[in-house]
C-alpha cells in the first residue's frame, strides 16, 4: 500500500505535462490531408479523359449529391454538441449526440454506396476510363474514411459506456475523432465543389 | 480457395534460388535451434519483440538493416558478376527474367530496409536520449513502426520463394508494371511490402517530430538542439510531407492492377506522365529524408573528435532547413527527358544547383570545424573523412545531371547510377556506419574494435572507387542500366573492374561483421567497457547517462542552459546526475504484444492480397482491426518505477564512475 501511495502522491506533484496526443492527431491529419490533396491532382488531370465514356455531366445527379452533403454537414454539428456534452461531463448526452452522428455517417455512407452501384451497373465503373477511375478513387477514399470514422465512433460509444467521468484518455480521444469527422467534413465540401459542381458546370 | 497460388509458383527448377533458400533455411532453423537450446524465447519476447523502449526498438532496426545489407549486397554481386560475364555471345548466368527481378529487389531492399530501417534505428537510439526525453512521445505507435518494417522485409524475401519480386526497378514504372506487361504477382509484392512499410514510416515520422516538439529538457530551445536532432526534425517533416504521397502513387497503381482502373494505362485515357510525377514527389525528398541524417551524424562525430564545438552552428541549422524545403521542388530532374519543356526543365535544374549552396555551406562547417582542431584520427573520423571527399564528388555530378542538357545525353546511362550510389554509399552509407561506430559504446556499454573499423573502412572506400568510377566512365561511353548483357568489347574492361570493386566492398561487410565478433567478444577488456558513459569526451546530453542507459534514460531531466549542454556541463563542473538527490518516481509506458500482433496480421493480409486469396486477406484485416480497438480499450499501459528503484540503478552507476575515476 505505502508503494501505491508514493505513486499517486508522485502522480499528484508530478510536472504536469500537456498530452501530446491531440498534437500528434493534428499532424496525422495534414498527413491525410496531403493523401486527398495528391488524389485531387490526379483528378484535375484525368478529369478530361474519358476514353469514350460518359463525362461528369452525364453521370453526377447534383440533386442526391446534395442530400449527401447536408447529410454530412449536420453530423458535424451533432459531433460538435456532442463535444459540447463531454466538455459538461454530460455522459449520456453525448452518447445520444455520437449515436446520431453515426446514423447520419451511416445515411451518407448509404447514399453514397448507392449511387457508386447505380454507375457500376450502368457500366460507368471505375473501369470505364480514366476520368471515372480518378473520380471512383477520390469519392471512395473519403467514402473509406467516414467507414473508419463510423467504427471509431461505435468503439467509442461503447467504451463511454458505464463510466460517470471522462479520463483525460477518453477525453484525448474524443477530441482527435471530432477533428477527424470535422477534416472529413472540409474535404467533402472540396469534393463537392471540385468534382460534382465544376464537372456539371 | 489459395486464389492464384499452386504448386508452380515454387520455383524448385531454378537452381540459384533453391540453393538460397537452402542457405536461408539452415541458417535461420540454426538461429531459432541455438534460440530454443538457450531458453532464450521468453526473453526475446518480453524484453524484446514487445518493448516500447526506443533504445531496444532502434537496435532491432539496426539489426534488421544489416539483414538487409546482406540480402540487399548479394543482389549487387549478382549483378555485376552477371555483367563481368555476359559479354559477346555469352550469356551470364542469369536469365533476363531472374537479371529484372534481381536490380528491382536490390534497389527496393536497399532504400526502404537497409537505408531507412538503419536510419529509423539510429534516430530511435539517439534522440530522445540526445534532448533529454525519457521516451518517444508515443511508445507503442513506435513497436509497430518497427513491426510493419519487419513485416514488410519478410513479404520481399517470401517473395524469393513463393512466385516472384517485381521485375520493373525499384520505382515500378507503368506500364511496364501494369496488369497488361506484368501478369505475374512480383509487382503486387513490391507495393504491398512498399506499402506497409510506408505505414510504419509514416507514423515515425509522426512520433519524432511530436517528440522533438513536445519533449525536450527543459530550457532545450529550438537554437540549443544538438545538429542530430535538427536533421532528424527535418527529416520527420520530409517523411510526413512525401510518404503520403508515396502511398497514393502505389495505392493507384495497385487499383489499376487489381481493379482494371486506368490511371497510367496505355489505354482509358491513362496517363504514365503521372506517375513519374507523383512516385519522385516522393522519390526527391526521399533521398534528403535519408542523407540529413547522416549529416547530423557527421556534424557530431566531427566536433567531438577535432575536441571542438561545431563551427557555424546557426549556418548548419539553416543550411538543414533550406536543404529541407529546397528537396519538395526539384522533383521534375528525375525526368527532365519527358518533355515538359525548356522553361520547367529549366526552372527545376537552376534548383536543383541550388541545392549545393547549403550542402557546401556543411561541407565547409566540417572543414572549419577540424581546422585548428586537435583532430584524433578514430575509426569513426576515418568514414567522416571518406564522406567529405567521396560526397563532394558525388555532388559535383549530381550538378552536372542537373543541366537538362547534359541529362539528355546520360539519363538512364550507367552514370546516373555512379552518381546516386557516390552520394548514397558515400554519403548515407558511410554517415550510418560511423554513427554506429560514434554510439555503439552508449547503447551497449562497450566499443567498437577500432582496427577491424579502420580495415572495413579502407576496403569499403577503396572498393567503392572501384566498383562506381568505372560506371562514370560507361555512362558516357552509352552503357544503359539494366542492362542484362552486351557486345561492346570498350566496355568489357570497366565492367571487369567494376566487379573488383564489389569484392573489395564484399570484403569490408566481412570486416564489418568480424569487428562487430570481436567487439562482442572482448567486451569485457578494462579498455573496451565504457563506465562513465562518456568514453569520447563528446559534447551532448546522450552521454551524459549511463551506457547502457537505463530504461528510462535521465533518473532526473537534465536543466539545460546553453548548446551542446553536456560540455558546458562538464566545462562549469555541474554534475547533472545530482547524485544521490531525492528520486522521484517515474512514469514509463508498459510492453505491450499488440505492435507485434498488428504487424503480423499486417502480413497475412499482404501475402494473401499478393495471390488473391481473399477469406486470407479478411483474416488479417479483421485481425488488425480487433487488435487496434483491443489496445484502444486497454486501460493498463503505464506505470510508475518507484523512487527505491531508480535510486538503487543510480547509485550503481555512480559506483561504476567512481571505480572508473579511480582506475585512472
Amino acid at each position: 500500500m505505502a508503494h501505491d501511495m508514493t505513486a499517486d502522491a508522485a502522480h499528484a506533484h508530478d510536472e504536469h505535462h500537456e498530452s501530446p496526443v491531440v498534437f500528434g492527431f493534428w499532424l496525422y491529419l495534414m498527413t491525410d490531408c496531403i493523401i486527398f490533396g495528391t488524389l485531387f491532382a490526379v483528378f484535375s488531370v484525368l478529369r478530361n479523359q474519358f476514353a469514350g465514356g460518359p463525362t461528369g455531366k452525364d453521370v453526377f445527379e447534383l440533386g442526391g449529391v446534395g442530400i449527401e452533403t447536408a447529410i454530412l454537414l449536420l453530423s458535424s454539428i451533432t459531433y460538435g454538441f456532442g463535444m459540447i456534452s463531454a466538455h459538461q461531463n454530460k455522459l449520456g448526452a453525448l452518447r445520444g449526440w455520437l449515436g446520431i452522428t453515426f446514423l447520419l455517417g451511416l445515411g451518407f455512407l448509404f447514399m453514397e454506396i448507392r449511387e457508386f452501384s447505380h454507375m457500376i451497373a450502368e457500366g460507368n465503373g471505375p473501369d470505364r476510363s480514366a476520368f471515372l477511375s480518378a473520380f471512383f478513387t477520390l469519392v471512395g477514399t473519403h467514402g473509406l474514411h467516414v467507414t473508419c470514422g463510423l467504427l471509431w465512433m461505435a468503439v467509442l460509444i461503447v467504451q463511454t459506456g458505464g463510466q460517470t467521468v471522462l479520463s483525460e484518455r477518453m477525453t484525448n480521444k474524443l477530441t482527435c475523432l471530432s477533428l477527424f469527422w470535422h477534416f472529413l467534413d472540409i474535404v467533402w465540401i472540396c469534393v463537392f465543389t471540385f468534382v460534382y459542381l465544376m464537372s456539371v458546370i | 480457395m489459395l486464389g492464384k497460388l499452386s504448386w508452380s509458383d515454387i520455383p524448385i527448377d531454378v537452381p540459384i534460388l533453391v540453393g538460397t533458400f537452402a542457405g536461408a533455411a539452415i541458417a535461420g532453423l540454426a538461429v531459432l535451434g541455438l534460440i530454443t537450446y538457450y531458453g532464450k524465447w521468453g526473453y526475446l519476447w518480453k524484453e524484446w519483440f514487445t518493448s516500447v523502449d526506443h533504445k531496444r526498438l532502434g537496435v532491432m532496426y539496426i539489426v534488421l538493416a544489416l539483414v538487409a545489407l546482406f540480402r540487399g549486397f548479394a543482389d549487387a554481386i549478382m549483378m555485376r558478376s552477371q555483367l563481368a560475364l555476359a559479354y559477346a555471345g555469352n550469356p551470364g548466368y542469369l536469365p533476363p527474367h531472374h537479371y529484372d527481378q534481381i536490380f528491382s529487389a536490390h534497389g527496393t531492399i536497399m532504400i526502404f530496409f537497409m537505408a531507412m530501417a538503419f536510419m529509423t534505428g539510429l534516430m530511435n537510439v539517439i534522440v530522445p536520449l540526445q534532448i533529454g526525453a525519457r521516451d518517444v512521445a508515443f511508445p507503442f505507435l513506435n513497436s509497430l513502426s518497427f513491426w510493419m518494417t519487419t513485416i514488410s522485409f519478410v513479404l520481399i524475401n517470401v517473395s524469393l520463394f513463393i512466385g516472384e519480386f517485381s521485375q520493373c526497378g525499384w520505382l515500378a514504372y507503368p506500364p511496364l508494371s501494369e496488369q497488361q506487361f506484368s501478369p505475374g504477382v512480383g509487382v503486387d509484392y513490391y507495393i504491398w511490402a512498399v506499402q506497409l512499410s510506408g505505414v510504419g514510416t509514416l507514423l515515425t515520422g509522426v512520433n519524432f517530430f511530436t517528440t522533438i516538439v513536445k519533449m525536450r529538457a527543459p530550457g532545450m530551445t529550438y537554437m540549443k538542439m544538438p545538429v542530430f536532432t535538427w536533421t532528424i526534425f527535418c527529416t520527420s517533416v520530409l517523411i510526413m510531407l512525401s510518404f503520403p504521397i508515396l502511398t497514393v502513387a502505389l495505392g493507384l497503381l495497385g487499383l489499376d492492377r487489381y481493379l482494371g482502373m486506368h490511371f497510367f494505362t496505355n489505354d482509358g485515357g491513362g496517363n504514365q506522365m503521372l506517375y513519374l510525377s507523383v512516385i519522385w514527389g516522393w522519390g526527391h525528398p526521399e533521398v534528403y529524408i535519408l542523407v540529413l541524417p547522416a549529416f547530423g551524424a557527421f556534424s557530431e562525430i566531427t566536433q567531438t573528435f577535432s575536441r571542438k564545438p561545431l563551427f557555424g552552428y546557426n549556418t548548419m541549422v539553416y543550411a538543414t532547413c533550406s536543404i529541407m524545403v529546397l528537396s519538395m521542388v526539384v522533383w521534375l530532374h528525375h525526368f527532365f527527358t519527358m518533355g515538359a519543356g525548356a522553361n520547367v526543365n529549366t526552372f527545376f535544374g537552376v534548383m536543383t544547383m541550388i541545392i549545393a549552396i547549403p550542402t557546401g555551406v556543411k561541407i565547409f562547417n566540417w572543414l572549419f570545424t577540424m581546422y585548428k582542431g586537435r583532430v584524433e584520427f578514430h575509426a569513426t573520423m576515418y568514414w567522416v573523412i571518406g564522406f567529405m571527399i567521396t560526397f563532394t564528388i558525388g555532388g559535383m555530378t549530381g550538378v552536372m545531371l542537373a543541366i537538362p542538357a547534359a541529362d539528355f545525353v546520360l539519363h538512364n546511362s550507367l552514370f546516373v547510377i555512379a552518381h546516386f550510389h557516390n552520394v548514397i554509399i558515400g554519403g548515407v552509407y558511410f554517415g550510418y556506419v560511423a554513427a554506429m561506430n560514434f554510439w555503439f559504446p552508449k547503447a551497449f556499454g562497450f566499443k567498437l574494435n577500432e582496427a577491424w573499423g579502420k580495415r572495413a573502412f579502407w576496403l569499403w572506400f577503396v572498393g567503392f572507387y572501384f566498383a562506381f568510377m568505372p560506371l562514370y566512365v560507361l555512362g558516357f561511353e552509352g552503357m544503359t542500366r539494366r542492362m542484362n548483357h552486351y557486345d561492346n568489347p570498350e566496355w568489357y574492361p570497366w565492367l571487369l573492374v567494376a566487379e573488383a570493386g564489389a569484392v573489395m566492398i564484399a570484403l569490408g561487410i566481412v570486416c564489418q561483421l568480424t569487428q562487430l565478433y570481436v567487439s562482442i567478444r572482448d567486451r569485457n577488456l578494462a579498455e573496451n567497457r565504457d563506465l562513465t558513459g562518456d568514453p569520447w569526451n563528446a559534447r551532448t546530453l546522450e552521454w551524459s547517462t549511463s551506457s547502457p542507459p537505463p530504461f528510462y534514460n535521465f533518473a532526473v531531466v537534465p536543466a539545460v542552459h546553453d548548446l551542446d549542454a553536456f560540455a558546458h556541463n562538464k566545462e562549469a563542473g555541474i554534475d547533472t546526475r545530482a547524485a544521490g538527490s531525492n528520486y522521484q518516481p517515474i512514469h514509463m509506458p508498459k510492453n505491450t504484444a499488440a505492435g507485434f500482433s498488428i504487424g503480423v496480421f499486417s502480413l497475412i493480409l499482404g501475402f494473401a492480397a499478393v495471390w488473391w486469396i481473399w477469406w486470407l486477406a479478411a483474416v488479417g484485416l479483421i485481425g488488425v482491426i480487433a487488435t487496434v480497438i483491443a489496445r484502444s480499450s486497454n486501460n493498463d499501459v503505464d506505470y510508475y518505477v518507484p523512487a527505491s528503484e531508480v535510486a538503487r540503478i543510480e547509485n550503481e552507476h555512480t559506483r561504476n564512475l567512481l571505480a572508473a575515476q579511480a582506475a585512472e
